[in-house]
């Protein structure tokens, strides 16, 4: 079962790796936004798999804080990482 | 090879490579995109390492709130003159790297020279656990046996923020910090913020108070508080108080404040400065947590939000 | 039981393995930003949800149980919003 789980999480890294590759490397800037959300959830996949394996209960609440901060940081990326079109920076990302 | 250590490599590897292609990248918003993704992924490292209350603050800090504020800085540099003016030298460069390298030469060097076992002191903070009868040893250390350290980083917050605010034009000055943010009261993002906070709130006070026993702590829990007040205001649901509202700077001098009343009570009722009768250790403990868990909050909130830029609204 | 258990656990982690694979693929191989977002999240919020419930049989207790399930709902709303926010300044982007 441990050996079972560290390869699970051995391999969702790795997927993160390439994933990150290919966005890291995207050529729009939404692109790069997505990078913060793969990590995020890719890595509290990561997280809960090691907090089991190496037997860290707290590993949980560090997945419940990345989940919480992880998105946080994408949508605050949108919408000031994003908006640098618009001149003055205010603009919503919405349309009413 | 054990398959834990084929997880360590690929870790390792993932973190050097989004580390270097920050430094290489062209566009700072795009460094700072790995910025973050880089402080996400070390927090993976510091659980593998069984420092879950370094993983916490990593995650809050390195990953959510460290980010956004160099993407503030960043927007502010994105005037292609302004850039091209002060973009270092050859010379400046050259030295900048060489004195990361020396730096990252010496800490590895530093740990990997470690005698074995290595020289600590974490079965004293163990073993000492009964004068504040807190038992996660992190806690113990920050707010009992080095508290003067935890106080006067609380102070160095204090000044951070009033630096931040010093930057504020004469027509602003003791305003609002940042624009006002619009969003569709009835979209996405405004759905989100009325959705998450709460729950955010609840598990920052959560981690709050699990932080005596268990990983977690006041820093990490005011940083969650504090992301979750910045998504309100991204989404145009709250507006930054102006600076120079009594409130905020009570809230923002709660935190040292109580911590050196306590430390001071202690001067005169107790043997030295700071120091808690074993008896109301706990609740004195968890009273100056919770000032420092909403001054912190309120200090990361106003810190990233930036210099006022607005006069504050009669 | 334990047996049980564990093949519960395996099984499911696998699947979401599998699917963070998918999700990886997608975004290496589809054209553009839009379909890619598809791809993450989909996948993404499939594979941590197949992780969560296949470490829920091994969780320590009914507290961290419920962390575990609501980690997964962050996660979902979390993806939700913002892939919707990334695709409405990528359609902003690839239309201007």
């Amino acid at each position: 079962m441990t050996e079972f789980l560290t390869a699970a999480v051995g391999f969702i890294l790795a997927m993160l790796a390439l994933g990150l590759l290919s966005i890291l490397r995207g050529p729009g800037d939404a692109d790069r936004v997505m990078a913060v959300q793969l990590i995020g959830t890719g890595g509290i996949a990561t997280l809960l798999l090691l907090g089991t394996v190496a037997s860290i209960p707290a590993a949980i609440d560090v997945a419940l804080t990345l989940a919480l901060l992880a998105t946080f940081a994408s949508i605050a990326f949108v919408k000031k990482g994003l908006s640098r079109f618009e001149a003055d920076g205010t603009a919503s990302m919405e349309e009413k | 090879m054990s398959v834990a250590t084929a997880f360590e490599i690929v870790l390792a590897a993932v973190v050097l490579g989004l580390g270097t292609w920050t430094i290489v990248v062209r566009e700072t918003f795009s460094a700072t995109v790995g910025f973050v993704a880089y402080g996400l992924l070390v927090a993976l490292i510091w659980v593998r390492l069984d420092a879950v209350d370094v993983a916490l603050t990593e995650a809050a800090i390195g990953g959510g709130l460290g980010g956004v504020l160099l993407l503030g800085a960043a927007a502010r540099l994105w005037d292609a003159d302004l850039m091209a003016m002060e973009a270092p030298g050859e010379v400046a460069r050259a030295s900048a790297a060489a004195l990361s390298v020396l730096t990252a030469a010496a800490l590895a060097g530093a740990v990997l020279l470690l005698p074995d076992p290595a020289p600590t002191l974490a079965p004293a903070a163990v073993a000492n656990a009964w004068a504040t009868s807190l038992s996660n040893p992190v806690t113990n250390v920050l707010m009992a046996f080095r508290a003067m350290d935890t106080m006067l980083e609380k102070v160095v917050l204090l000044l951070a923020i009033i630096g931040v605010w010093s930057l504020a034009p004469d027509s602003a000055w003791g305003g609002r910090p940042g624009p006002r943010h619009q969003a569709d009261p009835r979209g996405v993002l405004a759905f989100l913020a009325r959705l998450l906070p709460p729950v955010g709130i609840v598990v920052g006070i959560y981690i709050l108070w699990t932080g005596a026993d268990h990983p977690g702590g006041a820093f990490q829990g005011g940083a969650i508080v504090a992301s979750m007040w910045l998504l309100a205001i991204m989404a145009g649901l709250a507006d930054t108080p102006p600076v120079s509202r009594r409130s905020v700077r009570f809230i923002l001098a709660a935190g040292p404040g109580l911590f050196l009343v306590v430390g001071l009570a202690g001067l005169l009722f107790g043997a030295a400065f700071l120091s808690y009768p074993p008896a109301q250790a706990k609740p004195l403990i968890l009273g100056i947590e919770v000032a420092m868990t909403l001054t912190i909050a309120a200090t990361l909130g106003l810190l990233l939000a930036g210099a006022p830029e607005r006069s504050a609204e009669p | 039981m334990s047996l049980v258990r564990d093949m519960m656990t395996i099984a499911a982690v696998s699947a979401g393995a599998f699917f963070f694979l998918a999700g990886t693929v997608g975004l290496l191989r589809f054209p553009d930003t839009l379909t890619r977002l598809h791809a993450l999240t989909k996948a993404d919020n499939l594979g941590l949800g197949l992780v969560v419930l296949g470490l829920l049989p091994q969780a320590g207790g009914l507290r961290d149980g419920l962390k575990l399930v609501s980690i997964w709902l962050l996660g979902l709303l979390a993806g939700a919003t913002v892939s919707q926010l990334i695709a409405r300044t990528a359609h902003h982007g690839s239309t201007r």
